[in-house]
C-alpha cells in the first residue's frame, strides 16, 4: 500500500511535470513576414455560447473567405487563433496578455465580444497600443476619440440604440409628446453591458416626460419569474429586453405565461437572432429587436462564403447557421477589419500591420457605398466613417420582427437624438479623463 | 543525504523556536525568496507575469486568510469571495472619494473596512457550527453582492457599476509596468505571510487550533470563543480585504462584482481544501493549482493538439482539471502541503529506510 501510494504519487508529479513543459514550449511564436495575425477571443461554452460562436464564426469565415479567394489581403494570409473566454473577465485578460504579442508585429486589433472584458482591457491595450474594436456594444463612451485613442465601439453604440429606440416608440404612438406619462421597463442583465443604458434611459425619461423601470436580472438569467411578476403588477407599455445569451429567450416565455403583447417588446440588437427566438417558439412570434445590418443569406459575400468556405469543408459552424443575425454580424467584423487592414496597406505599404498602424487605420476608415458593392456586402452592411472625434461611425438602426419564421425588417433608418448622446458622450468621456489623468488629444 | 542534520545543534532558545529550524529548509527558502524578488522579474514574460503570476499571489493572500478561518480556527466560511469585493470596493471609494490619499493606506483602510464587515458576519459563529455557519457565510456572500450591484453609493454613482481604478502612486512613484505590480504584489503577500506564520504559531493560534478541534473543551480551559472566533474572522477578512484591492486595483485595473461571485468563493474553499487545512504552504500550492494548472492545461493542450476548436479543449481542461483533484484527493486527502510534509520527512532520512 505505502509503495502504491508512492508510485502514485510521483506518477501525479511527472504528469504536472510535463505540463509545465508543455507551457514553456507553448510560449514559442514562429512566424513568417507574410502572415497577419489575428486573435480571436471567443466564447463557445457558457450560457452565451450562441452568440460568441456565431460572431465570431462569422468573422473566422470571412477570413477564410479572403485567404481561399483572394490569397489573403493584398497577398498576406490571415491566421488567427481562438482563445477561450467564456464571458468571464479575467479569462479574457489572460486571452488577451496571451496572444497580444503573437504575429511578426503583435496583434493589431482586439475584439473582446464583451462590454466587461473591454473594460477590463482599456489600460492594458492603450499602453500597449493595441486598439480594441466593440462593434456594436460597450464602452459607449469610447466614441469620444478624444479621451480613449484605442476604443472603438464601431457602427453604433448603446445610448444611441436606446434614443433610437424612444424615437420608435414615438413614431408608432403618434408623436413625441404622446410619450409622457408612458411606462417603459429596462430589464437589463446584471452585468456591465446591461447596466450601460441605465443613465441614458434616465436622461431620455427626463426629457420626454415618460416613467423608466429598470429591473436587473441576475445572470446567466434562466429563472426570471419573479421579475415578470414585477412587470405584470407594474403594466408597462412597452418591455425593453437588453439580455444577452439564454437571459434573452427567457423573456419571450414569461411574456407569453403573463400574456403580455409580444410586439410591445422591443429587444437590443444582442438579443435578436435566430439563436434567442427559435427555443421560444411560438411564444416569440411578434418580437421586435433593432439591428444595424441586414439579415438572411441573400448578399452575394454571405452566398460566397457557404461557397467557397463551406463546400469544402472548411467553415467553423454548422452551415445552416450562416444568415443568422449573429453570423452576419461576424461577417461585418471581418469586413471592417480587412478594410482598415487595406487601408493600413495603402499607407504603411504591404506588410504585417501593427497595432499603432491599425489604430490609424481604423480612426480614418470610410466603407463607401460602392467599396460596399464591391465586397458583395451591399444591404448587409451600411457605410461607415470614422474619425479622432468619432469612434462611433454610423449611427442609425433599424427595428426588425419576428414573423415565426424569419426576421422582416418593420421600419425604415430610424436616427438617433444625436445631440443628446453625444453631450452625454462627451461628458462621460470627459470624467473619465478626469479620472485617469489623460489629456483629450485635440482633433483637428 | 538532502537533509544532512547532523552537527545542527540547537544553542539557544531562539534557536531552538525558530520557524525554520532545519538548515537545509532555511537555504531553501531562501532560493525561493530570491527567485522570486530577483531571477522572476527578469527571467519570466509579461505573460507569465501578469496573467500567472501576480493572479496567484493574490489568490494565495486570499487563501492564506481562508485557511486561517476554516483551517486553523474550524470556522468554515463560504463567504471569503464577498469579503474580496467588499476589500476592492471599499480600496475604490477610499482612493476616489479621499483626496491624496496613499495608495497603501487604502489598501490598509480597505482590510480594515473589511475586517469589520466580516466580524459582523462572524458573529453567528459563536451561536452556530459547521454547515450552518457555512450558510451563514453564504449569506453574507449574497448579501455582500446585491449590496454592490443595488446601491450606487458603492459605485460613486457611475453609469455602468464597472469601476476603472485610479492610477497607482506610491510616494511619487507611478506603478503601471508589470515588473512593477508584481513587486507591490509580491511585497505585501510576503509581509501578511510572514505576519501569518508568526500568529499561527503564537498564542492565538494555539487557541484557534484548540477551538478547531474541541471547542468545549478549549472553553473549559479558559480560551475564550467570542474573542477567539471573532479575531480568527477579523484576521482572516482582513486578508481578504487586501487580496481584493490588490485584485482590482493591480490585477484588472477594474472593480467589478461580477469578479466576487459565488464561484469564486467555492474556488477559494477548494484551493484552501486541496492545499491543505491548517497550513501556510498549502494555501500556496492551493492557489498553484486552481488558479494556474487550468490555463497551463489549456496552453499544453494547444500545443499538443494544435488546431482542435477551443470549446474541446475548455471542456478537456474542465476534465483533466476534474480528474487531477480527484487524483490528488484520492493520493493525499489531506492536501498538498501534507504531500510535501511526507516528502520532506522521508527525506530527512533518505536513503536509511526509518
Amino acid at each position: 500500500m505505502h509503495r502504491g501510494k508512492g508510485v502514485a504519487i510521483w506518477c501525479g508529479m511527472a504528469m504536472l511535470t510535463v505540463l509545465m513543459a508543455g507551457v514553456a514550449l507553448a510560449q514559442q511564436p514562429a512566424d513568417p513576414n507574410k502572415e497577419q495575425f489575428v486573435p480571436i477571443l471567443i466564447y463557445r461554452t457558457g450560457p452565451y455560447a450562441a452568440g460568441g460562436s456565431g460572431i465570431m464564426g462569422g468573422f473566422m469565415d470571412y477570413m477564410a473567405l479572403l485567404n481561399e479567394r483572394d490569397g489573403g489581403i493584398n497577398g498576406i494570409k490571415l491566421v488567427w487563433e481562438e482563445c477561450e473566454t467564456a464571458y468571464n473577465n479575467d479569462r479574457g485578460v489572460e486571452c488577451y496578455e496571451r496572444l497580444k504579442a503573437k504575429g511578426v508585429k503583435g496583434a493589431p486589433v482586439v475584439n473582446p465580444l464583451s462590454t466587461g472584458i473591454t473594460y477590463a482591457l482599456i489600460d492594458r491595450a492603450t499602453n500597449d497600443k493595441i486598439p480594441l474594436v466593440s462593434l456594436g456594444y460597450g464602452r459607449t463612451d469610447a466614441t469620444d476619440g478624444r479621451v480613449f485613442p484605442y476604443v472603438f465601439p464601431l457602427i453604433t453604440n448603446y445610448w444611441n440604440q436606446s434614443s433610437a429606440k424612444v424615437r420608435y416608440i414615438a413614431q408608432l404612438s403618434g408623436g413625441e409628446d404622446k410619450l409622457k406619462g408612458k411606462k417603459i421597463v429596462n430589464l437589463h442583465l446584471n452585468v456591465p453591458y446591461g447596466k450601460e443604458t441605465i443613465p441614458i434611459w434616465d436622461k431620455l425619461a427626463e426629457k420626454f416626460g415618460f416613467e423608466v423601470k429598470h429591473l436587473a436580472v441576475p445572470p446567466p438569467g434562466l429563472d426570471q419569474k419573479s421579475l415578470w411578476l414585477q412587470i405584470r403588477e407594474y403594466n408597462p407599455d412597452w418591455v425593453v429586453n437588453r439580455n444577452w445569451g439564454v437571459s434573452c429567450t427567457e423573456p419571450l416565455r414569461e411574456a407569453a405565461r403573463i400574456g403580455f403583447p409580444r410586439d410591445k417588446m422591443l429587444g437590443v440588437w444582442w438579443c435578436g437572432s435566430e439563436e434567442d427566438v427559435f427555443p421560444a417558439g411560438k411564444s416569440a412570434k411578434g418580437y421586435m429587436t433593432t439591428n444595424f445590418h441586414g439579415v438572411g443569406r441573400d448578399f452575394p459575400v454571405i452566398e460566397e462564403i457557404i461557397d467557397k468556405v463551406y463546400t469544402p469543408g472548411k467553415g467553423n459552424l454548422p452551415v445552416t447557421r450562416a444568415g443568422s443575425v449573429y453570423y452576419n454580424r461576424g461577417v461585418i467584423h471581418g469586413i471592417i477589419t480587412a478594410e482598415a487592414m487595406r487601408l493600413a496597406h495603402q499607407k504603411f505599404g504591404v506588410a504585417p500591420i501593427s497595432g499603432e498602424q491599425m489604430q490609424w487605420a481604423l480612426e480614418n476608415l470610410n466603407i463607401t457605398p460602392e467599396r460596399i458593392k464591391e465586397i458583395g456586402a451591399e444591404g448587409l452592411m451600411f457605410p461607415l466613417k470614422t474619425s479622432c472625434k468619432d469612434h462611433e461611425g454610423g449611427g442609425a438602426v433599424r427595428i426588425q420582427q419576428w414573423d415565426g419564421e424569419k426576421w422582416v425588417s418593420v421600419s425604415d433608418w430610424i436616427k438617433p437624438y444625436s445631440d443628446l448622446v453625444r453631450a452625454e458622450v462627451e461628458k462621460s468621456a470627459a470624467q473619465y479623463a478626469k479620472e485617469k489623468g489623460i489629456t483629450p488629444r485635440a482633433c483637428n | 543525504m538532502v537533509y544532512r542534520e547532523s552537527g545542527q545543534f540547537k544553542t539557544t532558545y531562539a534557536n531552538d523556536m525558530a520557524m525554520f529550524p532545519i538548515t537545509q529548509d532555511r537555504w531553501g527558502l531562501t532560493v525561493i525568496i530570491v527567485i522570486a524578488v530577483v531571477v522572476v522579474p527578469v527571467v519570466a514574460s509579461n505573460y507569465w507575469i501578469t496573467s500567472l503570476l501576480i493572479p496567484f499571489l493574490i489568490f494565495a493572500l486570499a487563501a492564506l486568510g481562508l485557511n486561517v478561518l476554516t483551517g486553523y480556527a474550524g470556522q468554515l466560511s463560504l463567504g471569503h469571495a464577498g469579503f474580496m469585493g467588499v476589500g476592492a470596493y471599499a480600496a475604490y471609494n477610499l482612493a476616489t472619494r479621499i483626496p491624496d490619499m496613499p495608495l497603501l493606506l487604502s489598501f490598509l483602510g480597505a482590510g480594515l473596512i473589511t475586517t469589520v464587515v466580516g466580524m459582523l458576519f462572524g458573529l453567528p459563529s459563536l451561536r452556530i457550527k459547521g454547515f450552518y455557519l457555512a450558510v451563514a457565510t453564504l449569506a453574507a456572500q449574497f448579501i455582500i453582492e446585491w449590496a454592490f450591484s443595488s446601491i450606487g453609493w458603492f459605485s460613486g454613482g457611475t453609469a455602468t457599476m464597472t469601476l476603472d481604478t485610479p492610477p497607482m502612486i506610491i510616494f511619487g512613484y507611478r506603478i503601471h509596468t508589470p515588473r512593477q505590480r508584481y513587486y507591490l504584489t509580491l511585497g505585501i503577500v510576503m509581509l501578511l505571510t510572514l505576519l501569518a506564520k508568526n500568529l499561527v504559531r503564537s498564542q492565538v493560534g494555539r487557541a484557534w487550533m484548540a477551538m478547531r478541534d474541541m471547542d468545549v473543551a478549549a472553553e473549559a480551559m479558559g480560551i475564550r470563543p467570542l474573542t477567539t472566533k471573532l479575531l480568527a474572522f477579523a484576521i482572516s477578512s482582513f486578508y481578504a480585504g487586501v487580496a481584493g484591492a490588490l485584485y482590482g486595483f493591480v490585477f484588472l485595473t477594474s472593480v467589478d462584482i461580477t469578479a466576487f461571485e459565488l464561484e469564486r468563493s467555492f474556488r477559494l474553499l477548494f484551493m484552501v481544501i486541496i492545499g491543505g487545512l491548517g497550513s501556510i504552504l498549502g494555501s500556496f500550492l492551493g492557489a498553484a493549482f486552481i488558479v494556474l494548472l487550468p490555463i497551463l492545461i489549456n496552453n499544453a493542450a494547444t500545443l499538443f493538439v494544435g488546431t482542435v476548436p477551443t470549446n474541446l479543449i475548455a471542456n478537456i481542461e474542465l476534465m483533466v482539471f476534474g480528474g487531477l483533484i480527484i487524483f490528488f484527493l484520492i493520493v493525499e486527502p489531506y492536501g498538498l502541503a501534507r504531500l510535501w510534509h511526507t516528502t520532506k520527512e522521508k527525506l530527512r532520512l533518505w536513503p536509511f529506510p526509518h
